[in-house]
């Protein structure tokens, strides 16, 4: 059986590369994007925790769930702004929206 | 899961019930009579805190342990509902003259304090996480209602980037400590790590991610970045509820996760805190005196009571002194509560459309032109600064005592010579208000006039009398550690 830390490694790297997108990238859509994939690595590693320490208890897996329900619910308002934005300015990159200085 | 459970939450299943309730119900208010639904929010604020008090007292857990009602909960859920009917009254006339008034407000608004609730409740790192999205999501729409106000998108954009990005880490944190201990019920990770069996370094490395998640929602520094921005950008009623509810919503996490679930690792969390802290004093007030626009110098200056507040989380980690620096915080955050709406409700009525009216410079001859507002603007700055006799010194008073009882007397100094600092930038609005000449045009509107009114004579009175409230807080403080 695969070791559980390789899991744990995958999703650290995931996160990480999540991480590096939010620093790094200026489109907000992918800002988005790379939030989803931190929360993605998260599931990784929920359920990887729920299969090897606790398999007999649903806590990990209705915690997951739980993760996708609110990562949509965050894309929803998220998408929603930034298409309002988009309509004003027809830009979506994060150094363009600088009216409020950082 | 029994009738007793749900009983438990019924304060806060009646603010988010009637939130979707009104959600409908305002579907068939007619545009320019949304004074409708903001009466009907309150009403539903009103009899939740009807509900709460008369379940005051109530000590117990639910759902498995995943809700918990104590003193602490019940303190600051009052703390919340409060804040969410000073929201309304703040919001009745600006949104209206700024052209915003969307039904939709009061509802998001009831939602966010049904988050807040919730986060004051949780026994469970799931539900912790759940109401922290519960709380922020409304709040960033909340954040860009004024669209299509170029500022109040862009405020509510980084806002949703940077709240997201925070929460993402909240999660891998939670995650981490799943692993680490097998289970996210607060009650049973204390168990798990008292018994030696957590695995270390999952542990460390899930508490350090979610200390950086809640400190962007607190906004301690170094991760305060957002704050002026979006205090600034977003609606000013918007920014006032935002300024109280969610921050002690976020310390209200803070608090319950490391002191209920942690205690053990203790001194591993509590020398970061001491630090962040430190940091966040220093930095709020420093660059507080740079700013000339009011929104974001209340903006530093919330970050600076952030770096004061969390003074605490160290403080608490000695057991002895636990309870008494829980204590303070509560009464901490009520008394930033009051002063802190009562100063926006002052900016408010001087705002006027498009922004005027913000700078410091604009409340030059208030004194003159609107003596009783100018007298309690003068109080809010002296109780934000810590001056007696207002409640801020009291609050500020309680809570160095508590970090001098556990001994760190170079982070009570470095609190007391930033709050001289912050004496600089206060008093300068009052200086303006008074010495300068000027013709400021205020707004005059009854609710408006009833918040000042009723956050000064708080601020005023439980600055002389401080006995019952600082009693409550310090019982609703020790409670929470008698379990």
């Amino acid at each position: 059986m695969i070791p559980l830390s390789w899991y744990l490694i995958l999703a650290a790297a995931i996160f990480c590369i999540g991480v590096y997108g939010v620093l790094a990238r200026r489109n907000a859509v992918a800002i988005l994007m790379s939030i989803e994939l931190m929360l993605n690595a998260v599931n990784i590693n929920l359920v990887a925790f729920w299969r090897y320490m606790s398999p007999g208890v649903i806590s990990g897996q209705a915690f997951a769930v739980m993760v996708f329900a609110v990562a949509a619910s965050e894309a929803a308002v998220g998408l929603a702004l930034i298409i309002s934005i988009y309509r004003r300015r027809f830009t979506v990159a994060a150094e363009e929206i600088d009216m409020l200085k950082w | 899961m029994n009738a007793g459970d749900f009983s438990t939450i019924l304060p806060l299943l009646l603010v988010t019930g009637w939130a979707c309730v009104l959600l409908l119900v305002d579907l068939f208010i007619p545009r320019g009579r949304k004074a409708i639904t903001a009466a009907l929010s309150a009403l539903g604020l009103l009899t939740a805190i009807a509900l709460l008090l008369s379940q005051f007292g109530l000590e117990r857990e639910a759902f498995k342990g995943m809700i918990v009602v104590d003193g602490f909960a019940s303190f600051l859920q009052m703390v919340f509902l409060l804040s969410g009917l000073f929201g309304i009254a703040l919001a009745y006339d600006y949104v209206r003259r700024q052209n915003i008034e969307r039904g939709e407000y009061y509802t998001l608004l009831l939602f966010t304090v049904a988050g807040m609730m919730l986060m004051a409740q949780a026994g469970d790192l799931i539900v912790v996480f759940l109401a922290l999205e519960m709380l922020s999501l409304p709040l960033y729409v909340l954040t860009g209602i004024a669209r299509p106000r170029p500022d109040s998108e862009e405020a509510a954009m980084k806002y949703f980037l940077l709240g997201a990005f925070a929460s993402g880490f909240v999660i891998y944190g939670v995650a981490l400590i799943y692993g680490a201990t097998a289970s996210t019920r607060l009650s049973e990770i204390v168990a798990v790590v008292q018994a030696g069996q957590a695995i270390g370094g999952l542990l460390l490395a899930g508490m350090a991610f979610i200390l950086v998640g809640l400190g962007f929602k607190v906004a301690a520094v170094p991760f305060h970045m957002w704050t002026p921005d979006v205090y600034q950008g977003a609606p000013t009623s918007v920014t006032a509820f935002m300024s109280v509810g969610a921050k002690a919503a976020g310390f209200a996490a803070l608090l319950r996760v490391f002191l209920v679930a942690f205690p053990d690792v203790a001194p591993a969390w509590a020398v970061v805190a001491m630090w962040v802290s430190a940091f966040t004093m220093a930095w709020g007030n420093v660059a507080a005196i740079a700013q000339t626009n009011i929104k974001r110098m209340l903006a530093y200056s919330s970050i600076a009571h952030a770096g004061y507040i969390l003074m605490a989380l160290p403080a608490a980690a000695d057991p002895a002194v636990a309870s008494d620096a829980v204590g303070a915080v509560l009464f901490y955050l009520l008394a930033y509560a009051f002063t802190n709406f009562g100063a926006w409700a002052v900016v408010l009525a001087l705002e006027k459309k498009d922004g005027q009216g913000l700078a410091i410079e604009d409340y030059a001859g208030l004194g003159a032109r609107r003596p009783a507002l100018a007298l309690a603007m003068a109080l809010f700055m002296l109780s934000l600064t810590g001056v007696p006799p207002t409640v801020g010194f009291v609050a500020k008073f309680y809570l160095f005592r508590t970090v001098l009882q556990a001994d760190l007397v170079w982070l009570a100094l470095v609190g007391v010579v930033t709050s001289l600092i912050s004496a600089y930038y206060y008093m300068r609005v009052v200086v303006v208000m008074y010495m300068r000449q000027g013709e400021p045009e205020v707004r005059s509107e009854g609710w408006l006039n009833a918040t000042v009114l009723l956050a000064g004579l708080a601020t005023f009175i439980f600055g002389l009398l401080p006995a019952p409230l600082m009693g409550l807080a310090a019982r609703a403080g020790l409670l929470t550690f008698l379990r």
